[in-house]
């Protein structure tokens, strides 16, 4: 056994935590690139983001983990795993469940922008979780980087000590080697006994179409190999491993994964369901005590309606959500109906941007073009007669005769901006109905300024306004902070006289009409001209607080059929085609795709 | 068309103007210093090339068009029409236009393109006020226009008509009558009036971009086509296709060929054309064009029509024609196939929606546009293309 105590003692584990925008997977691809786990032809950019949305955006949305071998100063090798993690506000949890399989972390600040919002909310998380922070003031080599002034912030906000921070240029490739040597020198090797039962902390997973689901774990505690019988202990289910293995950065199975290390687990399990992040995995035979602490079910906080545009896409919809599922575990359908929109899904997300991706990769991956409604967050309701229920979805609020009450979600805003903007910044919140906490000076030049919002807000246009009435200033982070009464009403639109359930909204009772009005206005924008005169009209229960008329079209016809250049004829009017395939029939007008989103794009006075 | 069916209708293209116009994106260079004459041999080396791939036993109609064909001199113009004589067997009845701008025109060059065949001219007049037309990026004024006129009638000719564009920028429903007053005036048989659309690679496009083409509202255009439209029918004149007006027997039946989607040549620079199911575009430029010819058949790219899309076609340039498609020239076309067995729920919708009507003739039956469904062409001929 004094192998694997040695081997354990060489481990390292860390992940990166970084702003959007601030190098994180360019740093990463240095690292691979240094190390020798990728040849520098085998380097595509950005190597650890996988899907190809990640890599347009720029973000990371499923986890990875890569085992690497490094040649210390010391003379020794070390065994590292770096564990790429997301680095958006809807991902919170899965970052948090991946800290947890690590015990240390790059902390990477832009030299030029300094420490932000989500950087701050997740250098919170990794030191709840324990976690050695090594700093790593990133893209010195710009003109505008304050490379001593970050170190400040870095010492003044988080309270950590930067004398030692990494001075990099991931770009350029400056200052690598100096994070590997910290990383070694700083971050502990992992704990943990190795002849104890097993403890394997699940931090994510993805449906293989072979293998099935291949969860992604890091032992604490004891050892996993072929053969192994496995219990998961939150859900209780039962496997036999099949195969164990680690990222090299490819999937490659190694004999047994021992305590410290970061791999994957294959057990023919067919659904993610089954595998929650954050779960723990012990033996059948030999259960540990305790489950690590941490777990929780993730739950949705926004929901939406998608509704293929040609109906007969229904079922390939069903099977691109089944899909997608196998490998997100936070995604959440079930079928719903629609007066305007036919058959199809009502679908809970974690967040807008959660919800985003989910829909771009229905349209690209699958090729279904989609209607999406306008998100609503999960309302609680009490009926006069004492009953509760939960409301994701406008069309199904009660009649206001039959309410006692209603609640909202409240989240808690923490936004770290410049002092120039801080009135600014009041203003929006107080404008989203938002409650001020409190104020705290980062340093003398920024600010860190806590509200309770309503999330629906949240939902609505607050990042846009955020960013417009900040220059891009500011950067933003939230968690859910519980319930609230308010008055709320449910406004529903009508076009050409029918009411359109799928755009109806819930809104707060004073905003009623300024939204209404705001809607109606957008939709005559969006909604082409049709052959007849269309109004469009906003309700709150039978009284119309807004309306609008699309005017109907009167000409539109190509002139002259010019010396036989009939293509080009052709060509026009296919575009006019492919713009009307984008557009739904909800009773007897085109309706384009954005119409329904329209109630996030307005413009409130 | 039958697939093999030899076209019977020739366009030339003269890809030469004196200037070029602010609304204008056809392949046409700026005359001055071009090398014309080389043109001209290059259009015979494609005309001698095209007659032997795909002979034909008899031209009905030849358009030359442009640029501005009429920028030929006299010596070049008679040589250009000696050749077209030469390599097309021109019916007895042909109808041989020529497009020409005001002002360049002189007696002597009508007195050849009258005496090589030429016996139709179609002037780009466009309108009578002279501000608009400099506004637009002509170089003709309108007495300009009486002057043409009066010299293409003492050579002879009496097959005229004339272009006029409406919804041009800051143009008023009042000048726009005006123009349609001073044309009819003329008492020509035939007009072509057609709304401004600004093309790509136009000038009027950057200053559409820019925010800097004040166009009439939709509503103005609509009230212009509409006035027009009465206008012109009050003066006894034959609605016959979307933009254009004739007396009874004076229809451009070179045009119509483009209509009934039969099969065209199409010579010269960028020219167009279509037979044996296959589109082409010829090569745009002038000098590459004439190097081309030297060698082969100057195409810049041929593309095959499947019978689908040539279906699709058939639908829409042939509802362009106000009198409309008949189900037994689709049959004809199609080897036999039924127009209502292709076509007939689309039909039945564009009915229902008042832009199309039936029409049964006394042994077929045939579908045209309703006066909305004059106004709203482009939702008619959409309908029939399937992406």
């Amino acid at each position: 056994m004094t192998d694997v105590r040695d081997r354990q003692k060489k481990i390292r584990n860390f992940s990166i935590i970084a702003h959007i925008d601030h190098g994180k997977s360019t740093l990463a691809d240095r690292i691979l690139e240094y190390t020798g786990a990728l040849t520098a032809r085998e380097m595509q950019s950005q190597v650890l983001d996988k899907m190809d949305l990640e890599r347009e955006r720029g973000i990371t949305i499923k986890l990875t983990a890569v085992r690497l071998t490094y040649k210390a100063d010391d003379g020794e090798e070390y065994l590292l795993t770096l564990i790429d993690t997301p680095g958006h506000v809807d991902f919170t949890y899965e970052v948090s469940r991946s800290m947890a399989a690590c015990e240390g972390a790059l902390l990477v600040v832009d030299a030029a922008q300094g420490i932000e919002a989500q950087t701050l909310a997740n250098v919170y998380l990794a030191l709840d979780n324990s976690l050695e922070i090594v700093p790593v003031i990133n893209k010195i080599d710009l003109p505008s980087a304050e490379p001593e002034r970050v170190k400040q912030e870095i010492e003044d906000v988080i309270g950590l000590d930067a004398s030692e921070a990494v001075l990099a240029s991931a770009k350029a490739g400056i200052g690598i080697k100096e994070i590997l040597e910290q990383v070694v020198s700083k971050v502990p090797a992992p704990t943990g006994d190795p002849d104890a039962p097993l403890k394997a902390l699940i931090f994510d997973s993805h449906y293989d179409a072979y293998k099935g689901v291949i969860v992604y774990v890091r032992i604490m505690e004891g050892s996993i190999k072929p053969g192994s019988k496995i219990r998961f202990m939150a859900t209780g289910a039962e496997f036999e491993v099949i195969e164990v293995g680690m990222f090299m950065p490819s999937m490659t199975t190694v004999k047994e994964l021992a305590v410290g290390d970061v791999g994957f687990v294959v057990a023919g399990i067919k659904n993610v369901k089954d595998t929650r992040v954050g779960d723990t995995i012990t033996e059948s035979k030999r259960q540990a005590p305790e489950p690590l602490p941490g777990y929780r079910r993730i739950n949705p906080m926004v929901y939406c309606g998608l509704y293929p545009i040609e109906t007969q896409d229904y079922n390939d919809l069903r099977e691109a959500l089944e899909k997608l599922e196998l490998n997100d575990a936070a995604l959440r359908y079930e079928p719903e109906s629609s007066t305007a929109l036919g058959f199809g899904f009502r679908c809970g997300f974690l967040g807008l941007l959660h919800m985003e991706i989910i829909q771009e990769r229905i349209e690209r991956e699958f090729n279904i073009p989609l209607i999406t409604t306008a998100p609503s967050v999960i309302y609680k309701v009490t009926l006069t007669n004492g009953e509760s229920m939960e409301i994701d979805n406008p069309s199904n609020y009660p009649e206001a005769g039959k309410l006692e009450y209603v609640e909202e979600p409240y989240v808690k805003a923490a936004i770290i901006v410049p002092n120039d903007y801080v009135g600014a910044i009041m203003e929006l919140c107080q404008a989203k109905r938002g409650e001020f906490i409190n104020m705290e000076y980062l340093d003398t030049n920024r600010v860190t300024i806590s509200y309770h919002v309503p999330l629906s807000e949240i939902v609505y246009d607050f990042f846009d306004q955020l960013k417009s009435s900040t220059k891009g200033y500011a950067s933003f982070d939230y968690e859910l902070s519980g319930y609230r009464r308010s008055n709320l009403v449910k406004m529903d639109i009508m076009l050409n006289g029918e009411q359109v359930d799928a755009l109806s909204v819930i809104v707060h009772r004073d905003r009623a009409y300024n939204r209404g009005r705001g809607i109606c206005q957008k939709m005559k924008e969006l909604i082409p001209r049709q052959m007849f005169e269309v109004p469009v009209q906003a309700s709150v229960g039978t009284k119309v607080i807004a309306r609008e008329t699309v005017k109907a079209m009167r000409k539109n016809v190509l002139a002259k059929c010019y010396g036989g250049d009939i293509s080009r004829k052709r060509k026009l009017l296919e575009k006019q085609k492919e713009g009307k395939k984008r557009m739904k029939q909800v009773g007897s007008v085109e309706v384009p795709q954005e119409a329904f989103m329209a109630v996030l794009k307005i413009d409130e006075d | 068309m039958k697939k093999g069916q030899a076209p019977r209708a020739l366009y030339i293209h003269i890809p030469f103007c004196t200037n070029k116009c602010h609304y204008c994106d056809f392949t046409s260079y700026v005359l001055k210093g071009q090398p014309v004459d080389a043109y001209l041999d290059a259009l015979e080396r494609e005309m001698e090339r095209t007659v032997k791939l795909m002979p034909t036993d008899v031209i009905d109609t030849v358009f030359v068009g442009g640029g501005t064909p009429t920028v030929l001199t006299p010596p070049q113009m008679d040589r250009f029409l000696s050749s077209v004589k030469a390599y097309f067997p021109l019916s007895e009845h042909v109808e041989f236009t020529m497009e020409a701008n005001p002002g360049t025109t002189d007696i002597d060059k009508l007195t050849a393109m009258r005496e090589g065949g030429v016996n139709r001219i179609s002037f780009g007049v466009q309108s009578f006020d002279n501000g608009l037309l400099e506004r637009i990026g002509r170089i003709h004024n309108v007495d300009d226009v009486y002057r043409s006129l009066e010299n293409a009638r003492k050579v002879g000719f009496n097959n005229l008509s004339i272009d006029l564009m409406f919804g041009l920028p800051k143009q008023s429903l009042e000048q726009l009558a005006d123009s349609v007053r001073k044309a009819l005036e003329l008492e020509l048989p035939h007009y072509s009036i057609y709304s401004l659309k600004v093309e790509e690679n136009t000038l009027f496009h950057k200053l559409y971009e820019r925010n800097e083409l004040p166009l009439p509202p939709e509503e103005e255009e609509f009230n212009m086509f509409v006035l027009l439209m009465n206008m012109l029918k009050q003066n006894g004149f034959k609605h016959y296709e979307i933009s254009n007006f004739a007396k009874p027997g004076f229809e451009s039946r070179h045009n119509s060929t483009y209509w009934r989607n039969e099969p065209y040549y199409g010579l010269g620079a960028g020219a167009h054309g279509y037979a044996n199911r296959v589109r082409h575009m010829n090569i745009k430029g002038v000098q590459p064009y004439i190097d081309a010819t030297l060698e082969k058949l100057p195409r810049l790219e041929s593309f095959d029509i499947s019978e689908k899309e040539a279906m699709e076609d058939f639908m829409m340039v042939g509802l362009r024609l106000l009198d409309g498609v008949r189900s037994s020239h689709f049959s004809k076309q199609f080897d036999g196939q039924s127009l209502e067995a292709k076509f007939g729920g689309i039909i039945d919708k564009l009915i229902k929606d008042g832009l199309l009507e039936r029409v049964e003739l006394a042994s077929d039956i045939g579908y045209r546009l309703t006066d909305q469904g004059v106004l709203l062409g482009n939702e008619v001929f959409g309908a029939f293309i399937e992406l």
